[in-house]
């Protein structure tokens, strides 16, 4: 039995009973969910402008890219428009899994999943708070910036409300898919590769019916049907990727 | 709530082809502390890890109040603080933050509770420094406030007094006091012994 550790291990000498006193442990005052998850969004939206560098990063990316098109194919305004839905959207997928790195990263690192894990809360409704902190900074900023990019890529004004639209609701399916994959590659060193591998086919869709929204806002031809698959995405993706993530963010603090 | 006790049934462990936890035994009550030695390597922080639930063995149990944790994680969950060996808090945000969150995804407090809690540990002077600033040591404190904050029967702790001043020992050992006196539980892994100003002091080796 050399296996079974020392003596030790087994027998415990019991120890004079303590007098139990009336003490009211915080059980009783458990923070309700919603305020949980308030803090847990209130808390990345905060480090998030302390460390405003990761913020700009793929904003930036995304500005680059776009503008590089005009100078690399032809300043023809005509040609461009018909490319710019997909420069947007192409432009957009890769801006935000640039950022998808940085989701749980962090908290995988300083702690902070495995206190969320252990904190009495659901860790469905955290991971999705902080993947709702994810999309606040950076799907939201994207959309915000999506228009611009369009304008000097010579779509007509008119087209604003429809691209803004599109890439909003599309950012929200990619936040969520994303999250899924972030949580998966957590143990992994240098998991960047891996992550687009796992992510990208999983956001074919929202890249292919967010650009044929966003043409259609283009050309003025009717875009509700390819937003409403996207807005169809989303909705799945708000209900299901916390729940897989949460699981993936669990198994890696085994 | 003055039955709480925590059972630890046979415990064996895996990870990989080793095999950490060889049948761990031992069951803690009311008002008792229970210190685990050990050479580095023999399983200390993979049994606390077990303990709370975030790693899952391969046979035994894990008993809260009698009942299988298990069952109910979540309920245990919101009777236990585990400290591991790195202070859970976000570089970029100051002392006092930290704890809002980290504490107040847990469950409510006073504003007077934080302040207290700083100044127990010593920390009020700098608790509005950013954590990156702060010594190894500065953060143990600023941990161990957490754990002050947080009214809960039974606390984990992963060698809670490393990088710790004497002063800071001592501190962890009143804490520790306090915590056993009102009735809680403590599990420490520990390299060096706790105070030894506290009586009700077990130990369990592990090999």
């Amino acid at each position: 039995m050399s296996g079974y550790g020392s003596p030790a291990a087994g027998v415990v000498v019991p120890a004079a009973p303590m007098p139990a006193q009336a003490t009211v442990w915080a059980g009783s005052h458990q923070a309700p969910l919603l305020d949980a998850a308030r803090l847990a969004l209130a808390r990345d939206l905060q480090l998030a402008f302390r460390k405003r560098g990761q913020l700009v990063q793929p904003l930036a990316f995304f500005a680059m890219v776009t503008m590089l098109f005009p100078l690399a194919i032809s300043p023809e305004l005509a040609r461009l428009r018909e490319i710019a839905p997909g420069v947007l959207w192409a432009g957009a997928l890769l801006a935000s899994l640039l950022a998808l790195e940085f989701l749980f990263r962090d908290d995988a690192y300083d702690g902070t999943l495995e206190q969320y894990a252990l904190s009495g809360q659901s860790l469905t409704w955290l991971i999705f708070a902080k993947t709702l902190a994810h999309w606040l900074l950076t799907g939201l900023p994207l959309a915000l910036m999506a228009p611009l990019a369009a304008l000097s890529l010579g779509v007509s004004e008119a087209a604003v409300p429809g691209i803004v639209a599109s890439v909003a609701v599309g950012s929200v399916a990619l936040s969520l898919i994303g999250s899924i994959g972030a949580a998966l590659t957590l143990g992994i060193k240098r998991s960047g590769a891996l992550l687009s591998l796992l992510t990208l086919p999983l956001s074919l869709p929202v890249l292919i019916f967010g650009a044929r929204a966003t043409q259609l806002a283009i050309t003025g031809g009717p875009l509700l049907a390819p937003l409403e698959l996207l807005a169809a995405l989303a909705v799945l993706g708000v209900t299901l990727a916390p729940l897989a993530a949460a699981a993936a963010v669990r198994i890696s603090l085994e | 709530m003055h039955d709480e006790r925590l059972d630890v049934e046979s415990l064996h462990l895996w990870r990989g082809d080793r095999h950490v936890l060889r049948g761990v035994c031992f069951s803690l009550a009311s008002g008792e502390c229970l210190q685990v030695t050990g050479p580095n390597g023999s399983g200390k922080t993979s049994l606390l890890r077990t303990v709370c639930g975030l790693m899952y063995p391969e046979a035994g149990r894990v008993l809260w109040e009698g009942r299988d944790v298990r069952s109910d994680l979540r309920t245990f969950h919101c009777a236990l603080v585990y400290l591991g060996h790195e202070p859970p808090l976000k570089a970029d945000l100051s002392a006092r933050e930290n704890l809002r969150y980290w504490i107040g995804v847990r469950h409510r407090f006073g504003a007077a509770a934080l302040e207290d809690a700083l100044e127990r540990v010593g920390a009020s002077p700098w608790c509005e420094r950013l954590v990156r600033t702060l010594s190894a040591g500065q953060r143990r404190r600023v941990a161990l406030a957490g754990l002050a904050l947080s009214m809960v029967p039974l606390w984990l702790l992963d060698e809670p007094t490393t990088n710790l001043d004497t002063e800071g020992q001592q501190l962890v050992g009143s804490l520790i006091g306090e915590q056993l006196s009102r009735g809680g539980m403590v599990l420490a892994a520990v390299h060096h012994e706790l105070p030894a100003s506290l009586r009700e002091l077990r130990r369990l080796e592990l090999a």
